[in-house]
């Protein structure tokens, strides 16, 4: 039986993550889950928050945005929008995104492209959040 | 017989045709290096994507969603994607050749992209709706697509939907091709046939056999991800199409450029030729009336 599990994080500009680890936990559908290696097949929606991965000694923590996962035997397979490693995350950046979000969705804009606005708002949210509790 | 002010105009005009051709290939390459990194960054997700739900679909035999239900084909919608501006070879004549198979009395088309509608409005093919895309394609723009394309299709205009659209293989080639959209039943089928990406690996068949649990249930999630999918092949077209247009601009361009300078070479061997046979003239002429005086 083996003893990692494969996890591969996915975002439409780049593959972020890929590596065998010991222990994923994420946010899904109905609130966080742990999978460990031979967890049964399982698909949910993932909620945008954070992803831990436990490899030996080492925690892994990525920042993710809303998107899916399929859990086979032997995988984690993430699809989402968007993905950081939360060690990556630029402070100054992000808060410099959500102003100049919160700045756009105050003006006149179509739908389509509020939904837009909104996503890079919830992105920029979550990644000051969790960057904010690990500093 | 030309002058030889004739060919110095000539050369002139043409040296300046490879002027603007060299500098359209300047900027298509760099364009393209973009266009290709995004197609390509995509890819991944594409793959795992269709993966996913491959695996699903197989899985979930029960599993009912509008969206899956195939019904007898009475009319087709085809959604082609094509470039904007031209001057891109052969690229949309060899999409439009494909375009025309479609059988003219139960097809209608959605386009993407400027020529495309110019073909629809020139073929006087039915025209359900017309979109355009940015330079750098926006998952917004595919989403309202392929929301437009369901819709066709939920609502029952269409009972299928195929797209059209170059697929991007090398800088040297793009094919145009047909995939089915909609419905998804047929995904499971074709597998990850979709726009280069990397056939998944068979499913070992001690996978396969195990059924999977859904997390709240099946209706949701794959309720979800049914049309997140679809709208995402979408923006993975137009990508491939963008990455195609370029590397098909920038070799057109090329070609062009290689031609002015093999025309100019040519002009000027014949314009030296014209020169120096004045010359001689000139001179035997100054020779004889010489001769005369003398």
């Amino acid at each position: 039986m083996a003893a990692t599990i494969k996890l591969e994080i996915v975002t439409p500009e780049a593959k972020i993550f890929s590596d065998d680890v010991d222990m994923v936990t994420l946010t899904g559908g109905e609130g966080e889950m742990g999978i460990l290696p031979q967890h049964m097949p399982l698909m949910t929606q993932l909620v945008a928050g954070e992803i831990v991965a436990q490899k030996g000694k080492e925690t892994i923590f990525i920042c993710v945005g809303d998107g899916f996962v399929q859990v086979t035997g032997d995988r984690v397979a993430i699809l989402t929008d968007m993905a950081i490693n939360a060690d990556n995350i630029d402070e100054a950046r992000a808060e410099e995104a959500l102003r100049r979000a919160e700045a756009r969705l105050a003006e006149k804009i179509s739908d389509e492209e509020a939904a837009r606005v909104q996503a890079a708002l919830a992105h920029a949210t979550m990644q000051l959040k969790i960057k904010r509790r690990r500093g | 017989m030309p002058s030889t002010r004739d060919i110095r105009r000539r050369i002139r005009s043409v040296k300046n045709t490879a002027q603007i051709t060299k500098a359209m290939q300047m900027v298509a390459a760099a364009k393209m290096r973009k266009a290709q990194q995004a197609a390509l960054a995509g890819r991944p997700y594409a793959a795992l994507m269709n993966e996913v739900l491959a695996r699903a679909a197989a899985r979930t035999v029960a599993f009912k969603h509008p969206l899956l239900e195939m019904r007898p084909v009475r009319k087709r919608a085809v959604i082609l994607v094509s470039t904007d501006r031209g001057l891109c070879g052969a690229l949309n004549s060899n999409l439009f050749r494909e375009a025309v198979k479609f059988n003219q009395s139960n097809a209608v088309f959605i386009t993407a992209g400027r020529k495309a509608a110019q073909f629809a409005a020139r073929v006087r093919r039915p025209l359900a709706a017309e979109f355009t895309y940015q330079d750098t394609p926006q998952f917004g723009e595919a989403r309202a697509i392929s929301k437009f394309a369901q819709d066709l299709f939920l609502k029952g205009e269409v009972d299928a939907v195929d797209i059209l659209f170059t697929n991007f293989i090398s800088t040297l080639t793009q094919q145009p091709k047909v995939a089915p959209f909609l419905p998804i039943g047929k995904i499971a089928a074709v597998r990850a046939g979709h726009s280069g990406a990397p056939e998944p690996e068979p499913l070992s068949p001690t996978v396969t056999t195990d059924v999977f649990e859904f997390e709240p249930d099946e209706i949701t999630v794959l309720g979800a991800l049914l049309p997140h999918s679809l709208s995402f092949r979408i923006y993975q077209i137009l990508l491939e199409a963008r990455a195609s247009e370029h590397s098909a601009r920038m070799v057109a361009m090329k070609n062009a450029t290689d031609n002015a300078q093999q025309l100019i070479k040519g002009l000027t061997l014949e314009y030296n030729k014209l020169r120096q046979s004045n010359i001689t003239k000139e001179l035997l002429e100054i020779a004889t009336a010489q001769m005369a005086v003398g």
